[in-house]
């Protein structure tokens, strides 16, 4: 499994940079050297068996790990010429500044109204009038405005699942990161709702950087520009989704794309 | 042959559906009646005490309630220094009680290492399952004095001149008295409160606290805006729970209270609770109007329970409303 040793470039500028990235479940290694850009405003898929380490990879971009005693990471992850593995570096901006959703969704006990506006006090300090404009923008961003606009003083529960999952996605925008973790977003999700869903992913590329995480192939190829194939920890293929999904350079990448294995 | 056969097998079932009819429903009024139990000893207990407390409503009226007056000689009897002595005692239990066991219910679910986790917990479990005579023991042997000679002078120097709050620790610093008894009662509710605290905390999802720290929460957002409003309903139950056993409390206030029947506006004077009047006078009460009054304290701390188990549910419904529908 050597082929992936050297880093593949990318044609765009790259907002992350992944370089010789180990992680740790205690004494399971999780992840073995990888290496990988993303890059800026283009949707970075990840895909790969239950257990290849893709959640895992995903996590370690906003240090989600760090909750968890015995979890470690060792390498570099480097996002505004700093290095996010860095102890010192402060986890809270680096969550502020890299946002997830995760694969259910998990509205705030608030009104949805709160649910938006509370990411965004914590990092700025807006008027009534300037915090509804937020409000509005960032729903209106993840496309769940026109649901939400009547009712947006009822609990962020009352909504129906993919509705929900939409406003962690607008919640999650409201504090305007720089990229967007998506951590199999709509495995939960009815067909309807995962269409939308991916549409929005498809919106908010212009202007964020994603990085999501899916079981589903096909949703893989229809709305990302790069594709990674993870197998038992290690990036096995990584590059242009096209060309990932159309000529499989790896072995290994065919057979799972091809639904030989997995 | 195989038609008879299948009958045989459909009368089998339906002999065997009519079996299991009548056991279910044996079970069900079984049940039933077990559950009537259950209201039948609250109502039991709540007649008989009103029906022994009646002559004192007869001779006193409703003023029973605000008469502070407690003289067995001349039976005249009021509740309402037992009923101050219960309250305050309860409130300072309170006050101290909860924000230490959201402390520790808090440190046991966010930020204690793994390690510490369960031994922690135990000895939290084990503080509650201490009989209360021994805390009473402990406060009126070891605490009291303690308390008399390092803290209450400094409580007195430092608040003693303040207005309005001065006059609470005003008086001799002789160790028993209501603050003592409501210390000793906040470290009896700890145990309870931060148990439920912590069991309920640990209800919370996974994905809803990683969620929070999303968006860059610090442990104590997390807690103060995830958390709390996400157990709302078991926090509030378990600060009534010990509010409940704060009001009940009898062996250990009655040591370290003082047991005097009298208002005083100190903490540090000694004061009683209905429950440590009980305890105390019912061995050498007469019977007549001293016996009734007993009653009828046990009475007043029924209902006060009833109004504190009331508030809590209204607590709940407010805040069911606020987070919206």
């Amino acid at each position: 499994m050597s082929e992936q040793q050297h880093i593949v470039q990318i044609a765009e500028e790259s907002v992350l940079q992944v370089r010789k990235l180990d992680f740790y479940y205690g004494s399971f290694q999780g992840l073995k050297n990888v290496n990988l850009d993303i890059a800026r405003n283009h949707v970075t898929a990840f895909i790969g068996p239950s257990g290849c380490g893709k959640s895992t990879l995903l996590r370690t971009f906003n240090r989600m790990y760090d909750l968890y005693p015995g979890q470690r990471a060792e390498g570099q992850i480097n996002f505004q010429g700093k290095n996010l593995l860095d102890k010192k570096q402060d986890v809270n901006l680096v969550r502020a500044k890299i946002g997830m959703v995760f694969q259910k969704p998990t509205p705030f006990p608030m009104t949805i109204y709160e649910n938006i506006a509370f990411g965004i006090r914590l990092y700025e300090k807006l008027g009534k009038a300037d915090m509804d404009a937020r409000v509005e923008w960032a729903l209106r961003k993840a496309a769940i405005w026109e649901e939400t606009k009547d009712k947006l003083q009822q609990s962020g529960l009352s909504l129906s699942g993919g509705q929900q999952q939409r406003l962690c996605i607008a919640r999650t925008i409201a504090v305007k990161p720089d990229i967007v973790l998506l951590d199999e977003p709509t495995s939960a999700l009815d067909p309807i709702s995962t269409a939308k869903v991916e549409e929005l992913v498809d919106e908010l590329k212009n202007d964020y950087t994603i990085a999501i995480v899916t079981h589903n192939m096909q949703q893989a190829a229809r709305i990302s520009d790069y594709t990674a194939f993870m197998y038992l920890g290690e990036l096995i293929e990584f590059g242009r989704t096209d060309e990932l999904f159309v000529k499989p350079k790896v072995k290994q990448t065919e057979d799972y794309i091809t639904g030989r294995f997995g | 042959m195989s038609e008879v056969a299948s009958t045989n097998v459909v009368d089998v079932h339906a002999a065997k559906i009519k079996v299991f009819k009548l056991q279910d429903g044996i079970f069900h009024q079984i049940t039933l009646l077990f559950a009537f139990i259950v209201l039948a000893a609250l109502a039991g207990i709540l007649i008989s005490l009103a029906i022994e407390a009646a002559p004192v409503f007869k001779q006193f009226g409703a003023s029973f309630l605000w008469t502070n007056v407690w003289n067995v000689p001349e039976d005249q009897y009021g509740a309402l220094a037992a009923i101050y002595g219960t309250v305050v005692t309860s409130i300072i239990a309170l006050l101290i009680a909860v924000p230490v066991s959201f402390g520790i219910a808090l440190f046991l679910t966010e930020t204690c290492p793994t390690w510490l986790r369960r031994p922690l917990g135990t000895a939290i479990e084990l503080l509650a399952g201490v009989p209360s005579i021994i805390y009473g023991i402990w406060g009126l042997f070891v605490f009291a004095p303690l308390f008399s000679a390092h803290i209450q002078p400094y409580l007195q120097a430092a608040f003693g001149d303040v207005p309005v709050i001065g006059g609470w620790f005003a008086g001799p610093p002789i160790g028993v008295g209501i603050l003592t008894a409501g210390i000793v009662l906040s470290l009896m509710v700890i145990p309870f409160v931060a148990s439920v605290m912590r069991d309920v905390f640990e209800t919370v999802p996974p994905q809803l606290k990683e969620s929070a720290y999303g968006v860059g929460c610090t442990t104590w957002e997390v807690v103060t805006s995830i958390v709390l409003p996400y157990t709302r309903v078991g926090v509030i139950g378990g600060i009534m729970l010990g509010l409940g056993r704060a009001l009940g409390e009898t062996m250990a206030v009655t040591f370290v209270i003082g047991n005097a029947n009298r208002i005083v506006g100190s903490l540090f004077a000694p004061g009683t609770s209905i429950a440590s009047t009980l305890a105390n006078e019912f061995g050498e009460a007469d019977p007549g109007l001293h016996i009734a009054s007993l009653f009828a304290l046990g009475l007043v701390l029924f209902i006060i329970t009833f109004i504190v188990l009331a508030i809590s549910q209204w607590l709940i419904k407010r805040g069911v409303a606020k987070q919206g529908k």
